[in-house]
């Protein structure tokens, strides 16, 4: 019975080498194992040839026993301690028997079947318990294999997770880059209105300019001619409408500089300072772009455009081309309004602009009304969003309200109100904290 | 003396005009006299309609538009018709087109070229 001692061993040496095939332990045991291997068979093959019964048996357990707990001890082995101390009974019973075979012969001659017994059901056990732990290993094996596909697939998800979420964060940048464009087209969209009202705004004065020079040319050969004659008296008086005129042109060169400036202002980027500023003065240099702008568009276009400014309205600190740009839309707005419904009723139908400014406690308010067709009901609440716009396509961006509805409540904590009845009339109050 | 109405919402057009044409008054040709919007003109024609022999009109101005100024000037005093002669800064046909026809006598553009303008008035008021 003392093959099972051996060969329990044998096979316990080639699981544990066999397990640590994928292993860095199997470089450092592999020598050993194999020593151990052939020294388990020579032990058997010696012990069979030279020993007796018993001290075969006594061998066989020693050297069971020895080899065991020495494996127990090895932390390298630690993940097979149940199956190690599954041999122990082994080992104790060919000991037992080995010892009683010396001591009581005649007792170990009357019952060794039962001695023989004890080692199998040992032996047994250690199979068993072998049976139960590759089972148990199938299953940790599954479940790990399980977990590495789990694994994998979460992998899988949180990349293609981390790849949309950069699209998206590509997709958002690129919308701001577009937005920043957008607006910025939008200035030069608006600019673009402003030019033929610029021009005519600044060819008003250069007139003055041109006719005061010439006509001073020519009163100054009339002085030439009143000094030969000895006039000094109407010299004199010549000469006073001379500086008159040269007073003239310096108050109408400033006043085209003015509006140059005030056009570069518009299209400038963004500065964004707030300065206190005149908003009646502001109104008033708008409306009048706005207005010739428009007339530079539709010859036969013509609005009256009322004016009603508070004089003692305090200065508000603003962005000034930022407020001009509200301005500029809430009138080119009120104007296109009225051009429309000039279009359908005709002659009878009289255009009029209403800009009107307040002093409130706190506040300043800029009224804008016009008797244009009034804004629908059902799109009232759409008219502040982004990109809506009634004009055909092509023709406005739908980005006016929406950009003055942030420069005012964003940018100013200000806020735009609408009143409006369909067919009557349509009003723009924008207030301004002083 | 020829009586001269001009209408302008640019009050610098009052000096421009009085030393381009300083001859003229000085000599006694021309008298002008001026007024800054549709409306004014209308007031001073009622009291003045019998003396004002021309009247020299911009279109574009702030309230009644020179335009409408002639529209009623064409409809209230007919007798004697004055002379009505518009200006404006946009010289186009539309422009033009519709001043004629509203019965205007003649049409100039800015920015005024005097020389033209004296010859104008040569002709009109001989």
């Amino acid at each position: 019975m003392e093959i099972f001692s051996y060969l329990a061993l044998f096979l316990l040496i080639r699981r544990i080498l066999k397990s640590f095939q994928f292993s860095p332990l199997r470089a450092k045991w592999a020598p050993q194992f194999t020593t151990a291997l052939w020294l388990t068979v020579g032990l058997y093959v010696l012990a069979v040839c030279c020993l007796n019964d018993a001290l075969q048996a006594l061998m066989a357990g020693a050297v069971l026993l020895g080899a065991i707990t020495f494996a127990d001890r090895e932390p390298d082995f630690s993940s097979f301690s149940s199956n190690i101390k599954a041999h122990y009974p082994l080992a104790g019973a060919e000991l037992v028997t080995g010892l009683t075979a010396i001591i009581v012969p005649r007792f170990f001659g009357k019952y060794d079947n039962y001695f023989n017994f004890v080692i199998l059901a040992a032996a047994v056990w250690i199979f068993a318990r072998w049976a139960t732990t590759k089972k148990q290993r199938q299953e940790f094996d599954l479940i790990t294999q399980q977990n590495m596909v789990l694994d994998k697939m979460v992998a899988q998800r949180t990349a293609e997770l981390t790849k949309q979420k950069d699209e998206l964060q590509g997709t958002l940048e690129l919308l701001q880059t577009t937005q920043q464009q957008l607006i910025q087209s939008e200035k030069l969209a608006s600019l673009g209105e402003l030019t033929a009202g610029i021009a005519h705004e600044i060819q008003n004065p250069l007139n003055f300019v041109n006719n005061f020079s010439e006509v001073s040319i020519e009163l100054v050969d009339e002085m030439d001619e009143e000094l030969a004659k000895g006039d000094t008296q109407e010299a004199m008086a010549i000469a006073a409408d001379i500086r008159q005129n040269l007073e003239k042109i310096i108050h109408h060169g400033k006043r085209a500089d003015g509006i140059v400036k005030g056009m570069l202002q518009h299209s400038r980027a963004s500065s964004n300072t707030k300065e206190l500023t005149d908003i009646n003065k502001l109104a008033d240099e708008y409306l009048r772009l706005a207005y010739h702008g428009l007339r530079a568009k539709d010859k036969s276009f013509n609005a009256e455009m009322i004016t009603c400014f508070d004089e003692n309205l305090p200065m508000v600190n603003v962005v000034p081309q930022d407020i001009g740009r509200v301005l500029l839309n809430l009138f080119t707005n009120a104007f296109y309004a009225v051009h429309q419904k000039q279009k359908t009723v005709g002659a009878e139908f009289k255009p009029t602009i209403k800009v009107t400014t307040t002093a409130k406690k706190g506040l300043v308010e800029i009224i804008v009304r016009d008797n244009g067709d009034g804004i629908p009901e059902s799109i009232k609440d759409k008219i502040m969003q982004p990109f809506f716009t009634t004009k055909p396509t092509g023709e406005g961006t739908g980005l006016g309200l929406s950009m003055s509805y942030d420069i005012i409540v964003k940018g100013h904590s200000g806020n735009i109100e609408v009143l409006s009845k369909e067919n009557e009339y349509t009003e723009f109050i924008v207030s301004l904290p002083v | 003396m020829m009586k001269i109405l001009v209408v302008d919402d640019e009050s610098d057009v009052q000096p421009l005009f009085v030393q381009r044409f300083r001859k003229e008054i000085k000599s006694g040709e021309y008298d002008f006299s001026f007024a800054l919007s549709g409306e004014e003109a209308l007031s001073f024609l009622e009291k003045h309609h019998s003396e004002v022999i021309l009247i020299l009109s911009d279109i574009n101005m702030p309230g009644m538009t020179g335009i409408e100024l002639l529209s009623r000037i064409r409809h209230s005093y007919e007798k004697p018709p004055p002379v009505v002669m518009m200006i404006t800064a946009y010289g186009d046909d539309e422009n033009r087109q519709q001043a004629l026809e509203k019965g205007a006598n003649e049409f100039l553009t800015k920015p005024l070229d005097f020389t033209l303008l004296k010859d104008k008035l040569h002709t009109f008021l001989q």
